[in-house]
């Protein structure tokens, strides 16, 4: 009873903060409803809407869109490679290997693992724009660099959680580190390291697509481009791309999943 | 004398199993071929992505970054700016939690029509056609609002009700929305169904056996995905600012634009604190309400 009184109790502080949480944000943003309900508003909004229509669907442009949705592609590919890559140097300083491994590096990367992973891609490519230009590039940078924090932290709970027996077996028979890693804990993380590269790459390339509207190439920066020019039956053609992008990620994934869980 | 050979041949095997130098990987060339194979998919992509790291190294943008970087320490911390920012931070867990609303608002009667488990014609036998059409559609409803990006719904809505935050709770409310209704339905399917199926067999309205039957079982996982939403809609929402939604993300973009590097770095530092934060309570309120 008295269990029960505590667990209705809690639920009710939580219920009573989320609606102060609620109505505090509601009074305190200065939302524009009428601008946006107002039936002036609703006329302006239809004829933006159709604004989209017919797609620009001339050679020439698609061909442009194509070659855009290979940059977000190459993007995201690349950029989850290099990801795995810092991820896996990063998870070697952030894990404690063995029971008798002091781990003094651990606290320090982990920091770094977590500074990655706490700013957003775009943060990261609208950052990198200043070192590496407008382009696909800063975009492959960013990706990278959260990613890496992602997959570093997964990387490094994998490392601290791979079977102790064979790293053990090599360490007493005195063969260094490195080597224990690469023959001993990575071949038994392996399978763990690609099925989480796989899953962040599906990630980013819904991020990389849209990467672009801060600059940073692909669909994204074709699609900034073209709806601040108020070219819209171009933008029409560039979002629809991303959508069927997303989409064919999305049906893939969860066709594979299917199966290889049958 | 026969036990003697024994022992020299045991010796024998021994010292071939275990050699005191290291032995040549041997499945080194098979790992060296894989490694070209990669290398040789990989170009295509490097060209596609422009990958130029050089330019990194480039001495004009050298110049910039060292510029822009050796600002950052110390970050911006005066007492004006420190205020602004509070009211930025603020801004932003605003936004997030009112698209976050508008995207319950707009989940739950999605979930509702696109959960199969409370069809009445599906207790005995296949659902009827009228029925699986309706659900399917409202799922596909919830697919596409969810397909679009919050940033492109917002770059959208910013040209129609124009700059400020308006523009970022309705991007929230739209991408949040189709993605709760999709995980909200799955959830409701996840769980046991002989309760609700008792309830709908013996009169009970469709409400009736959602708020006795379904929600009771699922009512935990469903506040925790929601939190744990939240929380993603907290990082979205300073995402959104580059686009003109207002909160720490405009700050960062003007600060970024305008090579302003001790304010960039007091605001990623800020926001480094805020992500943590969200992290932390929404791991906890999981934890204390699962």
């Amino acid at each position: 009873m008295n269990i029960l009184a505590r667990a209705r109790c809690k639920a009710c502080w939580f219920s009573a903060g989320v609606l102060v949480l609620i109505v505090a944000s509601f009074w305190s943003l200065d939302l524009k409803w009428g601008e946006f309900l107002a039936p002036d508003a609703m006329r302006k909004m239809a004829r933006f809407m159709a604004s989209f229509f017919p797609p620009e669907t001339s050679p020439a442009f698609l061909a442009k869109t194509w070659s855009a949705l290979l940059e977000t592609l190459a993007m995201s590919a690349l950029g989850t490679l290099l990801a795995a890559i810092l991820g896996l140097l990063l998870a070697l300083p952030a894990a404690k290997v063995h029971a008798g491994d002091p781990a003094r590096t651990k606290p320090l990367a982990r920091l770094l693992l977590n500074a990655l992973r706490s700013v957003p891609e775009l943060v990261w490519a609208a950052l990198l724009l200043i070192a590496a230009g407008l382009g696909p590039f800063p975009g492959t940078l960013a990706l990278a660099l959260h990613t890496a924090g992602v997959l570093g932290r997964l990387f490094a709970e994998s490392i601290e959680n791979a079977a102790p027996g064979p790293a053990h077996a090599l360490r007493v028979r005195g063969v260094g580190e490195l080597r224990v890693f690469l023959y001993a804990t990575l071949p038994q993380i392996w399978p763990q390291v690609i099925s989480y590269t796989l899953y962040r790459w599906e990630n980013n390339i819904r991020a990389a697509a849209v990467l672009g509207v801060v600059g940073a190439g692909g669909l994204g920066q074709m699609l900034s481009f073209h709806l601040a020019l108020f070219q819209m039956n171009e933008t029409s053609t560039v979002l629809i791309g991303m959508v069927l992008l997303v989409v064919a990620v999305d049906a893939l994934s969860f066709l594979s999943r299917r199966l290889l869980n049958r | 004398m026969q036990l003697h050979t024994v022992q020299t041949s045991v010796h024998a095997t021994a010292s071939t199993a275990l050699p005191t130098a290291p032995l040549r990987d041997p499945a080194a060339p098979g790992r060296l071929g894989l490694l070209l194979l990669c290398i040789v998919v990989l170009w295509p992509l490097m060209v596609w992505a422009e990958f130029k790291p050089w330019l990194l190294f480039d001495e004009r943008s050298m110049r910039a970054t060292g510029r822009f970087l050796s600002d950052f320490v110390p970050p911006r911390h005066d007492a004006e700016f420190l205020r602004l920012m509070l009211a930025e931070t603020w801004r932003t867990v605003a936004i997030a939690t009112v698209g976050l609303t508008l995207a319950f608002v707009v989940a739950v009667p999605l979930a509702l029509l696109s959960t199969a488990r409370l069809s009445i014609s599906a207790l005995t036998g296949r659902m009827a056609a009228g029925p699986y059409v309706l659900r399917q559609a409202t799922r596909w409803v919830a697919i596409v609002l969810r397909s679009v990006p919050e940033l492109v719904w917002a770059l959208i809505f910013v040209r129609v009700v124009g700059l400020g935050p308006t523009s970022g709770v309705i991007a929230i409310g739209i991408a949040y929305g189709g993605m709760l209704g999709k995980v909200y339905a799955e959830i409701l399917e996840s769980g046991d169904p002989s309760t609700t199926q008792a309830l709908l067999r013996n009169g009970a309205g469709r409400l009736q056996a959602f708020l006795f039957g379904t929600l009771p079982q699922c009512s935990t996982e469903l506040v925790s995905y929601t939190v744990y939403r939240w929380e993603c809609a907290i990082r979205s929402s300073v995402v959104l600012g580059f686009v003109g939604a207002g909160g720490l993300g405009q700050q960062l973009d003007n600060a970024s634009k305008m090579f302003a590097g001790a304010e960039a770095s007091s605001i990623l530092l800020i926001f480094m604190l805020l992500v943590g934060l969200a992290d932390r309570l929404s791991a906890w309120l999981r934890k204390e309400l699962g």
